[in-house]
Order: C-alpha cells, then sequence, then structure tokens
C-alpha cells in the first residue's frame, strides 16, 4: 500500500471525508474515488451504481464498490440528480484502480447546489486529514 | 519437533472428472435381465445429464488426491478467528451414525421415534441451561439463519404490541452477518461505534436508542475477542424503550458456564453447533443454529415443538402465535446429535474448562505476539485476539502475505481483515484444542515470517510456496468468474 506521500491526490480537485473526489466541469460535477480509497480497497472486482435520473442528497448513498478485500458504499460529495455513469465500470472495475480521476469516473451530477462544493476538503487538507489519522 | 510442519507432501494432480472420463468407461455392472424387455415411457426419455463416464477407482483416487490437497482441522491448526475450528471427537461420529439415529425418517410418527424425540427435548434443556435462558428452538440451519429467526421473533412480539419499529441497533464489532440478518427481517441497521477500548459503551447506545428501535444485536463477545462489559447497563436502556436485545452468540465458545446470557438482559441469542459444540465446520457441515430465548418469546418460537406429556414426546404444532417452520422438518439433526454427544461426555465442568483454556491459550498468544505484531487493543482478551499489519508497513508487507507465508509453516492462516475496525486485522483464534508446544510452534512461526518480511520480504510476497496451488489470483477470479464441475 501507499505511503502518504506517494498518494495522487491532484489540486484541482475537491475530497469528502469517505475519499469521494468532485471535480466541478461547467455545469455538471464529476465524482470518483480518489487514490486512497482505491488504494486501500485493492483490486476492484465490482461496481454497482445508481440509474440516471437518480437523484440524491449531499453524502446520499449512490454507489456500492466491491474489492477482494471489502464491500464500500460510495456517498455523493454534492447533493443532485446523476445525469451520466460510467458504464464501462460494469465490464472493467479496475479502470478505477488505474485510472480513478480520468477513466475511472463513477457518475455526473447535475449540482442541486453547487456551494455545497465549498464544504469538501480541498487536496492539502485531504493530506492533512491522513497525516493526522497516522 | 523442531521441523517445519510445512512440506509438499506426495501431492498428485488431477483433473476434472470431466476431463478423466472415458467414453463407455463404468463403475458398476448390472445383473443379466431376467425379465422381458419393455420399452421406457415417453417422458422419461431424454439425454440425461451430463456425467462423465468412470471407473470406480477414477472415482476415488479423484476425490483421495483432491483430499490431500485439503487442510481440515484433522491436519493442523486451524486458527481461524471467529469460526471456533475446535476439533471434532470422533465420538460424535460414532453415535450420530447408530443405525437408529442416522436412518430414522422425519415423517416416521412421533410414537415410533421417542428417542430422537427424546434427544431434541433434551439438547433443547441443555443449551437452554448453558445459556441461562428459558427455551430454545433447534429448527434454524446455521448460525445467520439462528440470527434471522431471532429477528422475526422480535418483530413478532413487537407486532403482538400493536408496535412499528422500523430500526436494529448494530455495533462495528458485531459479526457482519448482524446488519444482513436484521435487514433481511425489514429492519433499518443503526451502526454504533465501539469505544477506544474495543467495546460498547452505554452512552453510545443511549444516543441512538429510540421507541422506534426494535433492539440491539450485541456479538458477545465480541468480533475483537472482547468481552461486552457493559451489556447489562445497555440492555436496561434498550429495555427502558420497550427494545428487545439480541446476543449473536457464536463466540460462546469464550463463556461456557462462565455467563449466564439470560440474566445480562438478552432476550433471544442463537448459539453455532458447529462452533462452540464441536460439530464439523465449514466443508464438513452442515451447520446448526439453535436459538435461545426469554420465556416473553416463547409463544413464537418455531413450531413444531417437542414437548413431554407424560413421559412420552410429541410434537406439537397448536401454536397460534408462532412464526411458523422456519426449516424443513426438525433442523440439522445429525448436527444435534453430535452436539448432544459432545455436552453428555463433557459436562458441566468440562465445558466450563473448554472455554477457560480457550481463552488461556488465545490471551496466551496476545501476550507472546504482541511485541511482533502490532495489538491495537491491549487489554486481557477472551477467545481470540486481533492484531494488525502495522509494523510491518514500513516493510510494504501486508496481512494477506503474513497470511499467505503461514500456510508455508503448515498452519491454517487466522482470519483476516475482519473485523474492520482495525485496519489490517489478523484474528487470531487458537480454541482449547491446540496444546502449549503446538501453540509455541505457531507463534514461532509467525516470529519467524515477521523477521523475514525484514530480511527477505520477497518470501513473504511469493508465498505460499510450498502449497499445490501457489497465490490465487482473486482479483481475476471475482471479475471473471469460471463455473465449472
Amino acid at each position: 500500500m501507499k505511503e502518504i506521500n506517494e498518494l495522487n491526490l491532484p489540486d484541482d480537485l475537491r475530497y469528502a471525508d469517505d475519499h469521494e473526489w468532485a471535480r466541478v466541469e461547467g455545469d455538471k460535477v464529476r465524482v470518483g474515488l480518489d487514490d486512497y480509497a482505491q488504494d486501500q480497497l485493492g483490486d476492484i472486482v465490482f461496481v454497482e451504481l445508481p440509474q440516471v435520473g437518480d437523484t440524491f442528497k449531499q453524502g446520499g448513498e449512490f454507489a456500492t464498490v466491491e474489492s477482494v478485500k471489502a464491500v464500500v458504499e460510495c456517498y455523493l460529495p454534492v447533493g443532485g440528480e446523476i445525469i451520466a455513469v460510467n458504464s464501462a465500470l460494469e465490464e472493467s472495475p479496475e479502470l478505477i484502480n488505474k485510472s480513478s480521476y480520468d477513466d475511472g469516473w463513477m457518475v455526473d451530477v447535475k449540482p442541486t447546489d453547487l456551494s455545497e462544493i465549498d464544504a469538501l476538503m480541498t487536496s492539502d487538507a485531504c493530506l492533512e486529514k491522513l497525516k493526522g489519522a497516522e | 519437533m523442531n521441523e517445519s510442519l510445512g512440506d509438499t507432501g506426495l501431492i498428485l494432480n488431477d483433473p476434472l472428472l470431466w476431463e478423466k472420463g472415458k467414453k463407455g468407461r463404468c463403475g458398476f455392472s448390472l445383473p443379466r435381465r431376467d425379465v422381458e424387455s419393455a420399452p421406457l415411457r415417453e417422458d422419461l426419455i431424454d439425454e440425461g445429464p451430463d456425467f462423465p463416464d468412470l471407473s470406480e477407482v477414477d472415482v476415488v483416487r479423484h476425490y483421495t488426491r483432491l483430499a490431500q490437497w485439503n487442510f481440515g482441522v484433522d491436519t493442523g491448526m486451524y486458527p481461524l478467528g471467529s469460526c471456533t475450528m475446535k476439533y471434532n471427537p470422533k465420538i460424535n461420529e460414532k453415535y450420530a451414525s447408530l443405525p437408529g439415529l442416522a436412518g430414522a425418517h422425519p415423517l416416521m410418527p412421533a410414537d415410533l421415534s421417542q428417542g430422537a424425540l427424546k434427544m431434541m427435548f433434551e439438547l433443547e434443556e441443555y443449551l437452554t441451561e448453558i445459556t441461562g435462558m428459558d427455551a430454545t428452538t433447534l429448527q434454524p440451519a446455521a448460525g445467520a439463519h439462528g440470527e434471522f429467526t431471532g429477528m422475526l421473533l422480535i418483530h413478532a412480539f413487537h407486532v403482538r404490541k400493536g408496535a412499528s419499529r422500523s430500526k436494529i441497533i448494530v455495533p462495528d464489532t458485531a459479526h457482519g452477518t448482524n446488519p444482513a440478518s436484521a435487514a433481511l427481517c425489514g429492519y433499518r441497521p443503526v451502526a454504533v461505534s465501539s469505544n477506544e477500548d474495543g467495546i460498547l459503551s452505554a452512552d453510545a447506545v443511549a444516543e441512538v436508542m429510540d421507541e422506534d428501535t426494535a433492539g440491539i444485536m450485541i456479538t458477545n463477545p465480541n468480533t475483537l475477542g472482547l468481552f461486552e462489559e457493559n451489556s447489562k447497563e445497555i440492555a436496561e436502556i434498550i429495555h427502558a424503550k420497550g427494545g428487545l436485545v439480541y446476543c449473536d452468540g457464536a463466540n460462546m465458545n469464550a463463556v461456557m458456564g462462565v455467563v449466564k446470557m439470560g440474566a445480562i438482559g438478552v432476550d433471544v441469542m442463537q448459539l453455532n453447533l458447529h462452533k462452540t459444540f464441536s460439530t464439523p465446520h465449514g466443508g464438513g457441515g452442515p451447520g446448526s443454529g439453535p436459538v435461545c430465548i426469554k420465556k416473553h418469546l416463547e409463544p413464537f418460537l418455531p413450531v413444531p415443538r417437542v414437548v413431554r406429556d407424560n413421559g412420552t414426546y410429541v410434537l406439537a404444532e397448536d401454536y397460534p402465535e408462532s412464526i411458523g417452520k422456519v426449516q424443513a422438518f426438525h433442523g440439522a439433526f445429525g448436527v444435534m446429535i453430535k452436539a448432544y454427544s459432545y455436552i453428555r461426555r463433557m459436562g458441566p465442568k468440562n465445558l466450563n474448562k473448554a472455554s477457560q483454556l480457550a481463552v488461556l491459550n488465545a490471551n496466551y498468544i496476545k501476550e507472546r505476539l504482541k511485541g511482533t505484531l502490532h495489538l491495537p487493543y491491549d487489554r486481557p482478551c477472551m477467545h481470540e485476539c486481533v492484531f494488525s499489519d502495522k509494523h510491518q508497513a514500513a516493510q510494504k508487507i501486508a496481512t494477506m502475505d503474513m497470511a499467505k507465508r503461514l500456510m508455508d509453516y503448515g498452519f491454517h492462516p487466522p482470519t483476516v481483515y475482519f473485523p474492520l475496525v482495525v485496519h489490517g486485522a489478523i484474528m487470531v483464534e487458537p480454541t482449547e484444542t491446540e496444546s502449549k508446544e503446538d501453540i509455541d510452534q505457531f507463534i514461532d512461526a509467525f516470529k519467524a515470517i515477521v523477521n523475514e518480511a525484514k530480511e527477505d520480504p520477497d518470501l513473504l510476497r511469493d508465498a505460499p510456496r510450498s502449497c499445490k496451488v501457489r497465490r490465487l489470483d482473486e482479483t481475476t477470479a471475482a471479475r471473471k468468474p469460471c463455473l465449472a464441475g
């Protein structure tokens, strides 16, 4: 597993407590799992995504990810409507391990309130939190 | 014995039976036909199942070879935490194979099954006494089925009171099946965190307990191998708001004859005969998960119930509030005989002693390995102790690598990555079965492995090296499963 200084947590994303990332792309927000989460989970073998059109509040349980080690629920970092899901994950769940910020994205959200994103951590804050937890 | 247990042994390869079969080979011969040949009925004519053609020796060798690849408690130490892989005394098998019991048919009338019914009746009484509860049903097929049955009983209790409650409290140190059993019964599991000592605090329960909560499911001792010391206070909080206390009794092996669950506020609990009561576990099963209850849940117990009526045993169905049957016929009858045999052979004093030795063995391992492995909760444990791979993080060696390497030393690995509250958990439950010499050998093996982690970590990353099958590609197996006979 990675040491904290080996983690890749890009500056242009925001991070939730449970290690989902959120990236504002125009009027939508793209969501996935961060490098820490994919590294801790290990090889991911199954991803259950929501339906397009489903709506969740911030922190709502929107997906389930299963790895060889554990099954975890994922919580939506910003509330809103799911407008797209990465269906490539059905056949190739390993995309989250290989490319957690690009090909391994999970859902696109049309946010109800974009300012919710301000409550999420910056990459620095996320790193600080991980160091504190050590 | 100073030599390591691990070795390759005389292990022979064997293909799948379907690959081994040769057209026309046969394992039996029919006697010469001595009646007129007659055509088969149309509806019986079909291609038949896809079975391979094999001789008797083909089949015997196949399964004997597979058995040689296997590891069981009859082979060696099997310290699988939370599973109580204790030795299964062979005398249990002797009694279970008595023709009168082994051949008993579940549809035989009660007056021709008095021995079988008496045995069930007495087993219920023994389990009731051991747990300090008021009555027992033997029907559930295994632990999680017992949990589900317990949930149905709790649900029936609330329904009779006219209350509809929607939640069940489940601590993070409960067995993983607990929230699933509650959810299957329609309840929403509410998670509660254990405290810094690894047990549940009364305050944490008080915070979430309300009148919409049907009860709590506590695994006691819990999955950290710690006794839930606040159980009684927690039960009072639950009862004060009209809820019931479910105890997952899978870890009862730590407290037989020590704790009367009924006396610390438990209303309903299951026992795992295939753990605590020495019946085969895992592939040797099946399991059996009797449920013990307090008086106020008795009207809801599954039917039929074995009842004694003027010295004869009958199967009684007339319980209008019963949740009904939860199992075809009467449960895993063969398993009941083995558990009955175990309890009768041991007697109260020795059951108590077994628990004491199980706890002693776990504490011995905890004390001797705690400098070598990280011990997140450093306090006296019950039947199992939980370490982590924190000290090995610098060498990038994880729990899985150490577990796999243990196989090269001839031990079944402990439970790993559970409970979830410990990162990289290594959960060791030796049970009372193991002698000091065997436990010392296990401890020495673990110490040697931790040393290898520092000096030659690839030995661990490539482990197991001496097993029939090297490290499995679990990822591909999970992503692209190939299911074949």
